[in-house]
């Protein structure tokens, strides 16, 4: 038996020897080269679970978007109408907050106006 | 949790929405890294917590909550996805510096280099999504070959060969971005 014979099966074989025949198991554990090839790939086998801790934060309004959805009566489309309600609640917090400011821009004009008449 | 799922079970919205609260970073990874998008990954999220709302009354308690919810998330990505790809066919390679924005780290994690697990995270995500499906249930979340069978409408079999050709494309694509580097410098 040659590495190449094996080499396949490793993949499967760095999650333990059960599955393989006893003449592969026992060439693998006597073969240096399958057992450097077995060595790293338990090692990504260990990176990938370790990938599983590593979390991405998603961007904002997500959580909100799930409640929003879970709140809305039965129907194939409250995926997106949850997303859009979540993003006109943005936008009407955006023109809410312009028109504010219009409002504050307004009454100073209009005070400054007074005082110079 | 026991409490929030009992009370839950028994239709009180507001205790699912705290499992919501609890447990939706951890869905949304699992759906990042099945749909390798952003934007996908959201909508499956969604579609994850209104099919586990439904069905909650059927979680029986034999697995863990967390686990039960990446069986939905699994079926709800498989789903997604196969009604994407019938609807474009644009290749899905959009996950945009995931390890520079992770969140936390556990001690264990510094025997392994940040660079080493970016570049796992890279290579996988360079896996078809086929493959990459089974590599993220089964090494990543632990998921049982049964249960990624199930919830990928596949059986036992072809998850292993999904997994065993995933694990050997890995291999290679991260000595491939090796030897890369290596003519870099």
């Amino acid at each position: 038996m040659r590495y190449d014979d094996v080499a396949d099966l490793l993949p499967q074989l760095a999650d333990g020897p059960e599955g393989a025949s006893p003449e592969v198991a026992a060439f693998v554990e006597s073969d240096l080269r399958s057992q450097a090839e077995l060595a790293r790939y338990r090692r990504l086998i260990r990176s990938l679970q370790l990938l599983r801790n590593h979390l991405v934060e998603p961007a904002p309004g997500l959580l909100a978007q799930i409640i929003a959805a879970l709140e809305l009566p039965d129907s194939r489309a409250r995926i997106l109408t949850a997303r859009r309600m979540v993003y006109a609640g943005a936008v009407g917090g955006v023109a809410a907050g312009a028109a504010a400011t219009a409002v504050v821009l307004m009454r100073r004009r209009m005070s400054l106006a007074g005082s110079v008449g | 949790m026991d409490l929030l799922i009992a009370a839950a079970k028994a239709g009180d919205r507001q205790a699912f929405e705290d499992l919501v609260r609890q447990t939706y970073l951890d869905t949304y990874n699992l759906a990042l890294r099945l749909t390798a998008n952003e934007e996908d990954a959201r909508d499956v999220v969604q579609e994850t917590y209104l099919r586990a709302w439904k069905g909650i009354r059927r979680f029986r308690g034999d697995a863990q909550f967390t686990t039960w919810l990446y069986r939905i998330t699994a079926n709800a990505a498989s789903t997604y996805l196969s009604r994407r790809r019938r609807q474009r066919t644009e290749p899905l390679d959009t996950i945009h510096d995931m390890e520079d924005r992770r969140t936390e780290a556990r001690p264990e994690e510094a025997a392994e280099s940040a660079a080493d697990l970016a570049q796992v995270a890279v290579a996988l995500n360079g896996l078809a999504p086929k493959l990459r499906a089974v590599v993220v249930l089964k090494d990543v979340y632990g998921l049982a070959h049964e249960a990624i069978g199930a919830e990928l409408g596949i059986s036992v079999t072809a998850a292993k060969v999904r997994l065993h050709r995933g694990r050997k494309q890995l291999r290679e694509e991260l000595d491939d971005m090796l030897a890369r580097s290596a003519r870099a410098v």
